[in-house]
């Protein structure tokens, strides 16, 4: 074998890549076939998409960018549970409580400087979600709730809660809109790009999906959680891991990456908290996070990709007529290839394996 | 009534069953012996049509009959009772015995039905008791209701006394007993010698896949099956007082000349440790062993006999109830499935080797460390992997019980608990298992060994016990006394 070959891991990940990239073109495909039964003309359609996404510079900055950002924090949450084998469907209400308590907050920060303030928010947006995931933490491990059940229905708890607060204690002085008070400019997330809508949420998920990659990778903790999520028993047996204390640590880590997503969403785009706060960036994240392989890096590129099909679709809406949710459509479709595919694959390498070691 | 020949079982390359043949007759009892993977339930399933044999021939009442499914062997009259019971916990009894039959479901008429099976065979059984409430006792007999509602002539019972305390035991065998005199049939699969002369009239041992030994319960001893069992030549006339047979007179210079390291300083000691599972059962009872360095201490035991949490208190890897555990070093474990409890399959070996001291690692992990160790170990154990990086689901089974021992005897174990290590493996992976497990002792390890395969035992071990119904009986390092030992005779105390 030459030394100069692709080592292993990154040819693995050029594959998955090539893999991605082919279904996305074969789940376009099947957007026009559905446009062509719908009867949508299907140039236009596609053309629209296309500029949504990326036609311009103010489209990747203000449409696609800017929607890869809470898309990117959730599936970050996402991966970082999935990894440590934790099904946390969660990551909507951790961040819908996160973006509440950052609102809850903002009203007293008045004349605190923005450098000190603005941190402030971000962070207690993040403990309120981890708080959040925390509760199904706790339930699962002191009573064996299973999580995919117990976060599913606190992402509904969630979602009245943020009705409630934005009709009640949080709704702005003059009672008529279910809405929180508009957020001081000095309280708001700079916009790195004069013109645009691009703010600095983006620099910051870079460097969180860059330290959460770096985190996994190297660190002794970070590699528990891996250990924990690969095989638990033998984290207990051979690796005498505490588990129930590691899954505990990352089942509030995810949470508070989604209450982070909340956070920045509310000081970087929405500047208040109301009812539809979020339209399902944490489900998204789900499919965001599987499609990246629970890998971080992974998951800046398929949030960017996400982010684009949903900037497109509103495009598409907008300027072709045809209704945002066929693109709901493709992206599941899209995950559902990506899954199979997956999944065939492992089928057919464990059929080899038995083979190439009687050799 | 029913009759097995020359059943072969193939699975891939392992022969599970090698030419087995069987006999029960109406009205009597036909119970099967042999050590764990010996191909007692292999066998069995064979006749209850969950398994098609690769070769042989099924005779029922004289003529030949292919099953090709459970449902076939139940319409013939054939009922099983399997070991890890097949009901429904959320149902009641009475669904559970209506499930797999045909047409409408009406729960009056079930439970009637059930209420007449249950006391036509003697059985107390509640028809609307949920299953998830009964005793393990009640799931069992209504199992067996299940079986005799479909009109069954011949019951198989796969282990039926693990289970069960000893009074319920005692019921269930005085069962099995009426049940045949009623002129019926039951096959008895049991590691437990002392059942089988309760109530059987015919004995079969297998071992390997054959039948080594078919006789009449009243010609048994314990002598003789114990021999069958554990292979030495089931020979009546053989001397079975003979201290050491040929095979093992080798096996026990070359285990004796390899212990060049002696040593008084103890490793490993318990002091009358008690285990209590979940449910209350005491797994292990009055556990006392001193084990020294560059010794190997051999543990004998059938299934369940409470060596699992002997083994897992001695390696620290599981509380006991009561009593005192100390150990003077890390103690490396090598359980017996290794996918399961020892590996990462999806990783690769740096991080499976990573594992073993992840739980106390603090700040940054050592990876180029990692792999250069890794790698050492791979050549220093001879396993055949692509490299450090290798995922460790692309290693053959014997090469992942290899990477196993290396990781655990590398990093300055002085002390080794291992099960069953050749499990699965083909003769050079189990040869170098056992150079490795030598080389450990001669470096001065202690090591607790459990092995199911007594040979592989008087092979390695240094001295020997027996487990029996969760307690550790000091036995010679000897095949018989072994083997006596763990089927709980009393003569194994005579031997000594």
């Amino acid at each position: 074998m030459s030394s100069e070959r692709i080592p292993p891991r990154v040819r693995h990940w050029l594959s998955h890549v090539v893999t991605v990239v082919l279904l996305l073109v074969a789940a376009l495909g099947l957007l026009s076939l559905l446009l062509v039964l719908t009867g949508h003309p299907v140039v236009p359609a596609l053309s629209a998409l296309v500029r949504g996404a990326f036609g311009s510079y103010y489209a990747i900055t203000s449409a696609t960018l800017v929607r890869m950002v809470p898309l990117a924090l959730a599936g970050l949450a996402v991966a970082v549970a999935f990894r440590a084998g934790i099904l946390n469907i969660g990551a909507e209400g951790q961040l819908l409580m996160g973006a509440a308590a950052a609102t809850a907050v903002s009203g007293v920060m008045t004349g605190v400087p923005s450098l000190v303030a603005i941190p402030a928010l971000l962070v207690v947006g993040s403990l309120a979600g981890g708080a959040w995931a925390a509760i199904a933490g706790a339930l699962r491990l002191r009573f064996g709730v299973l999580e995919v059940i117990s976060t599913i229905m606190l992402n509904f708890i969630a979602l009245y809660v943020t009705g409630w607060l934005v009709r009640g204690p949080l709704q702005e002085p003059t009672r008529i809109n279910p809405q929180s008070v508009s957020l001081p400019t000095a309280l708001q997330l700079p916009v790195l790009l004069p013109g645009t809508r691009l703010h600095a949420g983006v620099l910051l998920t870079v460097i969180v999906a860059a330290v959460l990659w770096w985190w996994l990778r190297t660190t002794a903790s970070g590699f528990r959680l891996r250990a924990v999520g690969a095989n638990p028993l033998a984290a207990a047996s051979a690796g005498r891991i505490a588990v129930p204390r590691t899954l505990f640590g990352a089942f509030a880590l995810s949470g508070v990456l989604a209450g982070l997503a909340g956070a920045t969403e509310y000081t970087g785009i929405t500047y208040a908290l109301y009812e539809n706060f979020s339209p399902g960036y944490g489900y998204t994240a789900i499919a965001v996070a599987l499609l990246a392989r629970l890998h971080p890096l992974g998951v800046l590129a398929t949030a960017t990709l996400f982010g684009a099909l949903q900037a497109g679709a509103n495009a598409m809406q907008r300027d072709a007529g045809v209704p945002n949710v066929v693109v709901s459509v493709v992206e599941a479709m899209l995950i559902l290839l990506v899954v199979a595919a997956d999944r065939w694959r492992e089928h057919t390498s464990q059929q080899r394996v038995p083979a190439e070691s009687s050799a | 009534m029913l009759s097995l020949e020359g059943i072969t079982q193939r699975f891939g390359r392992v022969t599970a069953l090698d030419g087995a043949s069987l006999t029960v007759r109406a009205g009597t009892v036909r119970a099967v012996l042999g050590e764990n993977g010996a191909g007692k339930t292999t066998l069995m399933r064979v006749a209850f049509g969950a398994l098609q044999p690769t070769a042989g021939v099924i005779r029922l009442d004289g003529a030949p009959v292919i099953l090709p499914s459970p449902a076939a062997a139940l319409t013939r009259g054939v009922g099983m009772v399997h070991q890890h019971f097949t009901l429904v916990p959320a149902m009641t009894v009475a669904e559970n015995v209506a499930l797999g039959g045909h047409g409408r479901y009406d729960p009056s008429a079930a439970s009637q039905r059930v209420r007449d099976v249950a006391q036509r065979a003697g059985l107390a059984l509640d028809p609307q008791a949920l299953v998830a409430d009964l005793s393990v006792g009640a799931q069992q007999r209504c199992e067996i209701v299940k079986a005799l509602a479909r009109n069954v002539r011949l019951l198989i019972l796969d282990e039926p006394t693990a289970v069960l305390a000893p009074s319920e035991a005692a019921e269930l065998l005085r069962w099995v007993r009426n049940f045949a005199d009623a002129g019926h049939a039951v096959v008895l699969i049991t590691h437990k010698l002392r059942d089988a002369l309760a109530v059987a009239d015919e004995l079969t041992v297998l071992r390997r896949g054959r039948t080594v030994l078919s006789i009449g319960a009243s010609h048994a001893t314990e002598t003789l099956v114990s021999d069958a069992m554990l292979g030495r030549a089931a020979s009546a006339h053989r001397q079975t007082a003979k201290p050491l047979d040929v095979n093992y007179a080798i096996d026990g210079v070359s285990a004796r000349t390899t212990r060049p390291f002696v040593s008084n300083e103890v490793v490993l000691r318990l002091d009358q440790v008690h285990v209590v599972d979940m449910r209350g059962v005491t797994r292990l009872r009055n556990a006392t062993l001193a084990v020294t360095r560059g010794e190997i201490v051999g543990i004998a035991g059938v299934e369940g006999a409470g060596q699992h949490e002997l083994l897992r208190v001695l390696a620290g890897r599981m509380l006991a109830t009561r009593g005192t555990v100390s150990t003077s070093a890390q103690v490396g474990f090598v359980p017996e499935d290794r996918h399961r409890d020892a590996m990462m399959l999806d990783a690769s070996l740096s991080e499976n080797l990573a594992l073993r001291d992840a739980g106390s690692r603090r700040g940054l992990m050592p990876w180029d460390v990692m792999e250069r160790t890794t790698s050492t170990l791979l050549a220093q154990y001879d396993v055949r992997a692509t490299g450090a990086s290798a995922m460790a689901r692309t290693l053959s089974g014997g090469n992942q019980q290899k990477f196993v021992l290396a990781r655990e005897l590398d990093g300055a174990h002085d002390a080794l608990v291992v099960e069953n290590p050749s499990r699965g493996l083909d003769f050079h992976a189990t040869d170098a298992v056992h150079r490795a497990l030598r080389a450990a002792r001669a470096r001065g390890a202690a090591i607790v060994l459990y092995s199911s395969d007594i040979d592989e035992l008087l092979l390695l071990a240094d001295r020997a016990l027996a487990m029996y119904d969760g307690s550790l009986i000091p036995a010679e390092c000897e095949r018989n006394a072994i083997g006596l030992a763990m089927l709980g005779s009393t003569l194994s105390q005579a031997t000594k």
